[in-house]
């Protein structure tokens, strides 16, 4: 009788199984060593040029406890330009030029919080093998569903006031939305990267990648909106390189 | 309480003296029926909503049989409720159609709703499980709109009118029909399917605009056909017209839904007005298939294949 209650739990398991994409075996690799002496520091901004578009402010009474979590209108984040004529919420990152090498994940996690039913933050940057704490700090029921195409998507439930969640993506992927159904306006992005050398544009608009071994990479900046943009350069000894992306509506 | 109607001879060769209408079981088809539409606008609702993962777990919700009602969840929760509500009404549907049916086909229709509410219930957890893969929320889309088409049926079939006999008329050699009425109901699933595969976005929304035309041509083709050649007999020029009706309500709410998606293109939740226009496009969509079912079944009822000019005394001539 028990067999036959688990054969379609069996069945969900291998179906649910197969419909994730299969992870690549990390090829040995040495973990990186990067000379302090030598290394040098990436920075630049990104710069948006004409009309910055109208957020909408989002509607939250489906649900009046998110509702009353926020005394003033609290506008979407999908586009937000700052007053200085640049873009937040862009994550720019090193895609291409290190040298092959396993770098290892900080300690601490990444923290992605549930606070007046919004994500905060609203972009995240990641290591591959980092953990990911996810908290509730609301009064409601969340769904946390990470709609990643590499790393295996999951979508779990997290009630007010439950323990906070851990999770962990092995495989580069940038950028993947995670979004929670039970409030349809919560969408946030998380990049994962196989390096330390991300970042994320904030109120100023300007990102800094520290300890960057001399070399030419190609730098990419993703917006959820607006995409991709890459850019070459080199890092010499002089150890400090600025590049600008631009993005326009 | 079971009314007789005695058969005449000259009625439909199918329909038998044994033949018996139970008023409480043809209200409780209509019942069926009615419930299963509200389950597919509850259905409508959950995927305009975007709460179709807003419950990760399944066949629990949360844990729990009844978990808060807030959000997402007030959707996606209510529909399973609904469902639950219909399946039971099904099975209630098929004993009631086992104990007191004598036409064997019927009762084996019923079987056959059961399975697939069943099979349906299947597919809903399926997709919650497996992160709304598009084929399943797809066939889950499509079985739905198959399975409000039966449960229209069996309520024609259990009715009245249907177990008084049919008033047969000659198939019009120069403008069949018999074959014609299946292809109404072939395209109309072929264009929610279409429409399905689109709102779970599995293809782009221009292929269910492009079969749009072909759909509603074949349902004029098929309307017009009957109003022109077949007019005089009252439950088909009815049913042709009842087709007409929905569909031209159709295509109006199919351009309206599209007008607000486009305008809503931005926007960061689901908006009041597309969500509307949306869930009554996708009710009104089943009603097209249920209308198409219906006529065909009509058609194939009151113009049998082979059946002489003036079958008897209640036949019509063919107009």
């Amino acid at each position: 009788m028990k067999r036959l209650l688990a054969a379609p739990l069996v069945f969900l398991a291998a179906c649910g199984g197969s419909s994730q994409p299969k992870q690549e075996p990390a090829p040995n690799l040495l973990v990186a060593h990067v000379d302090a002496a030598t290394a040098g520091t990436i920075t630049g901004r990104v710069n948006f040029s004409g009309a910055a578009p109208v957020m909408p402010a989002i509607d939250f009474s489906s649900n009046p406890l998110c509702e009353r979590a926020h005394k003033a209108p609290w506008k979407a984040e999908t586009v937000v330009v700052n007053a200085n004529g640049t873009l937040r919420n862009v994550f720019v990152w090193i895609k291409a030029g290190l040298p092959a090498a396993r770098w290892d994940p900080p300690v601490e996690a990444a923290r992605l919080d549930q606070n007046g039913c919004i994500y905060q933050p609203h972009v995240l940057g990641i290591m591959e093998g980092q953990q990911l704490e996810i908290l509730n700090n609301d009064p409601v029921n969340h769904n946390v569903h990470a709609e990643s195409q590499i790393n295996a998507a999951w979508n779990e439930s997290q009630p007010p006031r439950a323990e906070h969640k851990f999770k962990r993506f092995d495989s580069q992927e940038v950028l993947f939305p995670v979004t929670c159904s039970v409030h349809p306006w919560m969408k946030s992005y998380i990049g994962v990267s196989p390096h330390p050398f991300f970042a994320v544009t904030g109120e100023d608009g300007t990102f800094t990648l520290k300890g960057v071994p001399p070399g030419t990479y190609t730098v990419e900046a993703v917006h959820e909106k607006y995409g991709r943009k890459e850019a070459k350069l080199t890092l010499d000894t002089s150890g400090k390189v600025t590049i600008d992306f631009a993005y326009g509506s | 309480m079971a009314a007789n109607y005695s058969q005449t001879p000259d009625r439909d060769s199918r329909t038998h003296a044994r033949d018996t209408y139970y008023p409480g079981l043809y209200r409780w088809s209509v019942l069926l029926a009615c419930c299963t539409l509200l389950l597919v606008v509850a259905g409508g609702l959950v995927t305009s909503r975007d709460a179709g993962l807003s419950v990760p777990d399944w066949p629990l919700s949360y844990g729990k049989l009844m978990p808060p009602m807030e959000g997402g969840i007030l959707y996606e929760h209510g529909h399973r409720m609904l469902a639950t509500t219909v399946g039971m009404f099904t099975i209630v549907s098929m004993v009631w159609i086992l104990r007191t049916e004598r036409r064997r086909w019927l009762r084996w229709l019923g079987v056959v709703a059961l399975l697939a509410v069943i099979a349906q219930g299947v597919l809903g957890g399926l997709t919650v499980l497996m992160l709304l893969p598009w084929w399943i929320s797809t066939s889950h889309a499509c079985l739905a709109q198959l399975f409000f088409s039966t449960t229209v049926a069996m309520a024609l079939f259990t009715s009245k009118w249907w177990v008084a006999g049919a008033e047969q008329m000659e198939e019009d050699a120069c403008h069949p029909l018999r074959g014609l009425s299946l292809l109404a109901p072939v395209c109309v699933l072929g264009q929610l399917a279409l429409g399905a595969a689109a709102r779970h976005k599995a293809i782009g929304s221009i292929f269910h605009i492009s079969f749009s035309p072909i759909v509603t041509g074949v349902i004029l083709w098929v309307s017009l056909r009957i109003l022109l050649h077949y007019a005089r007999h009252r439950e088909l020029r009815l049913g042709a017209l009842v087709l007409l009706g929905i569909t031209f309500c159709q295509v109006f709410l199919g351009i309206a839904a599209y007008m607000t998606r486009i305008a809503y293109a931005d926007a960061v939740q689901p908006m009041p007005l597309m969500v509307t226009f949306t869930v009554i496009h996708v009710a009104v969509g089943a009603l097209t298939m249920a209308a198409s079912v219906a006529l065909a079944i009509l058609v194939r009822r009151n113009v049998p294949a082979g059946v002489p000019a003036f079958a008897g005394a209640r036949a019509v001539a063919a107009g």
